[in-house]
């Protein structure tokens, strides 16, 4: 039987505001443990929660991002539940009436095509602290300072069929969020955490099938591992005849595999209620046209003005606006050279390249916008062949000057003089009297073939400085015998 | 409104309470007791009537994103029974 794969995506993601969502303590990563957990965000008795404008503004750039509806009116409501990061014995949260209603998400897919995505909801909440279960024997260690951190939990509805959709998805969202600039994005560090509902039914069925929910999934690479091997997993057991138990499961990558959590044995029962600390949270119209007012340029509108603006591929425009920093520093060098295709190409593959190689971000990268473009433009001009580019790349990424620069010490200017280039094609006719019979004796298609030869000798010759496409003619006439 | 014993004792486990075996028929009838007064209240006839999600007819102030709380971990971790490294400790928790 064919399986058809359905699945929702939540993502957490945590906002980058200065300080906590209801106290003043500092949101930062990488803290000693508990310096940065106040009284409120311990659950001290007779603490009082209150809401930090930014993370309602983060929260409300969001919804305007994705064309959601904004929920003018959103409460707060606790999750009961028990667990020592939890100082509380609740997590607040908006369970009835969230921030940010529904909305679409347009997510480019790596061809350039485009795909929609249907937001559910995304409400505000509090993290929660950490537990440390290495590090102590016989015990667990609790840090607090995650604690009270500002979430904006992401819900879509259950729109996707692959794992290459999820994760297209996932990086879209991290692109959408940190040109908002309301997270860091650091996957790593757990700034987007991802939880995957999945199940599996017949294809061409329209009934969902049981489903189990993948926990706190968090790098791309691992979303697509996981999503792989549970439904791997669910594939096994109903082609077994066996059913799939609903419940939480945890991704455990050393050993690609995905595993019931113990702790979630007993039914999740939240028992959700009004958070009675916390008044409504009320926005009028004002403020979310202020809000509005203030983006910046989106993904998706960079996108297709990179297409118009530059006359780039759908593909292009997809790679070059998926970092702000990538967007930007394309436009740097366009500013500077003018050529936009081939700026895309020397980005998109060496600078590429040379960035995965040495990994590296393109922040950190050895070669700027402003050094591009000097090469770039030598490209452009015809001083440089795309042979001659990529050691002038070489000498950028080592830093040794500019482009002209490095065309002058390295001497790697391209000979475009005619009557330098006849000369050595001659020599090299002359010293090569088998392969000229052999070629001149060839049909046209076999010729074309044959003239690889002498074009390769003469670019040994000319210690590749020669202009290939003035080469080729040249030759061709000589060959030819004229 | 009738509650069941095994009611009150999955009520009981989540709210990590211990209700001894001789209290349950006695806590099934108080619970019993106080459904039956919401669903007395449920009676009235609420058409129209937004729900109240607080008394108090106000919205919610906003504080500014400014970080105004210094480290007192020290001082806070007096209270709790055993700390190690600036962890609070707590019996082996596994997922």
């Amino acid at each position: 039987m064919t399986w058809e794969m359905v699945m929702g995506l939540e993502v957490h993601l945590q906002l980058a505001t200065r300080s906590k969502i209801f106290s003043g303590a500092a949101n930062r990563f990488g803290a000693e443990p508990n310096v940065q957990a106040c009284a409120v965000d311990l659950g001290m008795p007779g603490m009082l929660p209150v809401l930090n404008e930014q993370a309602v503004r983060f929260a409300v750039m969001f919804g305007l991002g994705i064309d959601a509806r904004i929920g003018k009116r959103s409460i707060f409501d606790r999750k009961n539940y028990f667990y020592p990061d939890l100082p509380k014995g609740y997590q607040v949260s908006q369970f009835f009436e969230p921030i940010v209603c529904e909305g679409t998400f347009e997510v480019p897919m790596p061809d350039g095509d485009l795909f929609s995505i249907r937001i559910t909801r995304a409400h505000l909440e509090e993290d929660a602290g950490k537990s440390v279960h290495d590090r102590f024997p016989n015990q667990t260690g609790v840090d607090l300072n995650r604690a009270g951190t500002p979430l904006l939990e992401i819900v879509t509805e259950p729109d996707f069929r692959t794992a290459e959709q999820a994760v297209a998805y996932l990086k879209a969202l991290h692109s959408l969020v940190t040109y908002l600039g309301i997270s860091d994005g650091n996957m790593a560090e757990g700034s987007m955490r991802c939880d995957i509902n999945l199940s599996l039914r017949p294809a061409g069925s329209e009934a969902y099938g049981t489903r189990t929910e993948i926990k706190n999934v968090n790098s791309f690479r691992f979303v697509e591992k996981a999503i792989a091997v549970e439904a791997k997993r669910q594939q096994e057991l109903l082609e077994d005849g066996l059913s799939i138990v609903q419940e939480t499961r945890l991704y455990d990558a050393e050993r690609n595999e995905t595993r019931s959590m113990r702790s979630k044995e007993v039914a999740n029962d939240y028992r959700y209620f009004p958070e009675p600390d916390l008044l409504p949270i009320v926005l009028d119209d004002a403020y979310i046209a202020a809000v509005s007012a203030d983006l910046p340029e989106l993904p998706g509108a960079k996108r297709q003005r990179f297409i118009e603006q530059y006359q780039l591929s759908n593909y292009d425009a997809a790679q070059l606006v998926s970092s702000l920093a990538m967007a930007d520093y394309f436009e740097a060098t366009v500013t500077a050279c003018g050529e936009a295709k081939a700026t895309a190409n020397w980005m998109l593959g060496d600078l590429a390249a040379a960035l995965n190689r040495e990994n590296l971000s393109l922040e950190d990268a050895p070669i700027g916008p402003l050094d591009l473009a000097g090469l770039v433009a030598r490209v452009a001009d015809g001083t440089l062949s795309s042979k001659l580019g990529k050691q002038v790349f070489e000498g950028l990424w080592l830093r040794e000057g500019s482009a002209d620069e490095i065309i002058a010490q390295r001497g790697l200017k391209q000979v475009s003089d005619a009557g330098a280039l006849e000369s050595l094609i001659a020599t090299v006719i002359s010293n090569n009297p088998d392969q000229v019979a052999q070629y001149r004796a060839a049909d046209e298609v076999k010729q074309k073939k044959l003239i690889g030869f002498f074009v390769g000798q003469i670019m040994k010759a000319s210690k590749g400085q020669a202009n290939p496409k003035l080469v080729n003619e040249l030759l061709a006439r000589a060959l030819a015998g004229d | 409104m009738s509650v069941t014993a095994s009611d009150v004792a999955q009520v009981a486990l989540l709210a990590r309470l211990t209700i001894p075996d001789d209290r349950i028929d006695e806590v099934t009838d108080r619970f019993t007791r106080v459904l039956d007064l919401v669903a007395e209240l449920q009676q009235v006839d609420t058409d129209g009537v937004l729900p109240m999600s607080n008394p108090h007819d106000m919205e919610q102030r906003l504080r500014a994103d400014e970080v105004t709380e210094v480290n007192e971990r020290d001082h806070l971790q007096q209270p709790a029974p055993a700390v190690e490294d600036g962890y609070f400790l707590v019996p082996k928790v596994i997922d």
